[in-house]
């Protein structure tokens, strides 16, 4: 068609439209990031309320070299922990994730130490495959399972739950499904202990 | 290149005689998978609305400047250019449809219809001709998105909008908003509207 441009042009004209391209996008992310942060953290505290059965009140603990504290610790793993109207532990909330199918899935499970069942689940986020792996957050009858569970948490085939650790995986999402059992397993190996003896 | 069209004749066709998706069958992927109810409709169509004009306006602007050889590394730079900023938008204004919509979003980067408008269209024309055409295939892909939304909504939940339209008494289709309810609807579509062209057709 039209003389074959320059090496040169062609390299300036990509890197030139990178560029701006660039520009636009972090001149768009400065705008939106302080929005995007306000609304995850509303998210956030609407899924505690969830996975908690609306507590009264709850605080937040951070992971701390093996124990749990309540000072503040940015960069730490942490709980929240619901109390009941008269101040009474009702609870843990745990933020948890691993890789899926597609990319990180993120959840928060509530969970009872003193009779080690879950209390709740909430996905938080997940790019799962709409429609199929999806419903790992949207299947009321699978994300509704994971109330009153005993754990750990053991996968069956959809329809073959009998025993009160079993949870029916999804058909066709098998990996979605296993990732939210083993992200809620993982976590509580791993803080189940030190949750079981905080006051 | 010689005008063979009217201004309006460059907005209106992308509306209904050419619609994307209706008529020349693009980004079906979308219209299939995300028009479970009215409301994710409106917002993939309007985020691919404005993903379309923007994109050619700035094909058509820089149509001049970019050499022949990477034109389609170019456009699909730009295009998801302003998938991206759509999509922060969308996270911060309206953080449910967001996530209602999901990967999707990131998807109308491959949108063959978008692509299909610069390559066809906004790279050979000037700013506003471009402009038009665009807003037209944008505005016929909306049309189309809430004929399948709206359809979807109303036969398998009872409702439009979130408003219930059907009264409680009715008992909805769930298959309407499943996968399955995509096909259909899409059928349902074509079927009535072939069925109409083709008695057009043989009145005359």
């Amino acid at each position: 068609m039209s003389t074959p441009a320059s090496p040169g042009r062609i390299i300036g004209t990509l890197a030139a439209a990178g560029a701006f391209a660039g520009f636009a996008l972090v001149f768009v992310h400065q705008a939106t990031a302080p929005r995007i942060a306000r609304n995850k953290a509303a998210a956030l505290e609407r899924a505690i309320r969830e996975v908690l059965h609306d507590p009264a009140s709850y605080d937040t603990l951070y992971f701390v070299d093996g124990r749990l504290t309540p000072e503040t610790a940015p960069d730490a793993a942490r709980v929240y922990r619901g109390r009941d109207a008269d101040g009474k532990p009702v609870g843990f909330a745990i933020v948890a994730a691993r890789p899926g199918f597609q990319d990180t899935v993120r959840l928060i499970f509530g969970y009872d130490p003193r009779t080690r069942r879950l209390l709740g689940m909430r996905v938080l986020e997940s790019k799962e495959t709409p429609g199929l792996g999806d419903k790992i957050e949207k299947d009321e009858a699978f994300v509704g399972q994971f109330e009153g569970t005993a754990t750990p948490l053991k996968g069956v085939p959809a329809g073959k739950r009998a025993a009160d650790e079993e949870v029916d995986m999804i058909t066709g999402a098998t990996i979605s499904s296993r990732t939210v059992i083993r992200i809620i397993n993982e976590a509580l190996a791993r803080w189940g202990p030190l949750l079981e003896a905080a006051p | 290149m010689k005008q063979t069209t009217t201004p309006s004749q460059d907005l209106m066709r992308g509306i209904w005689r050419e619609n994307p998706v209706l008529i020349q069958m693009l980004g079906l992927c979308p219209a299939l998978a995300v028009t479970n109810t009215v409301a994710n409709s409106l917002a993939m169509g309007l985020a691919t609305f404005f993903v379309l004009c923007g994109s050619s306006l700035l094909v058509s602007l820089c149509r001049k400047l970019i050499p022949h050889q990477i034109r389609i590394s170019t456009y699909i730079l730009i295009i998801a250019s302003f998938v991206t900023i759509a999509d922060m938008v969308l996270e911060a204004l309206t953080p449910e449809i967001h996530k209602a919509l999901g990967a999707f979003i990131a998807l109308i980067v491959v949108n063959c219809m978008i692509l299909g408008r610069q390559e066809a269209f906004a790279s050979k024309q000037p700013v506003g001709r471009a402009l038009l055409d665009a807003m037209g295939t944008g505005a016929g892909f909306l049309v189309a998105m809430l004929m399948m939304g709206g359809l979807r909504e109303l036969l398998g939940n009872g409702t439009l909008l979130g408003f219930a339209v059907l009264g409680p008494r009715y008992e909805p289709w769930i298959v309407m908003i499943l996968p399955p309810g995509g096909f259909l609807t899409l059928g349902l579509w074509l079927l009535l509207l072939n069925w109409l062209q083709e008695r057009k057709a043989e009145r005359k």
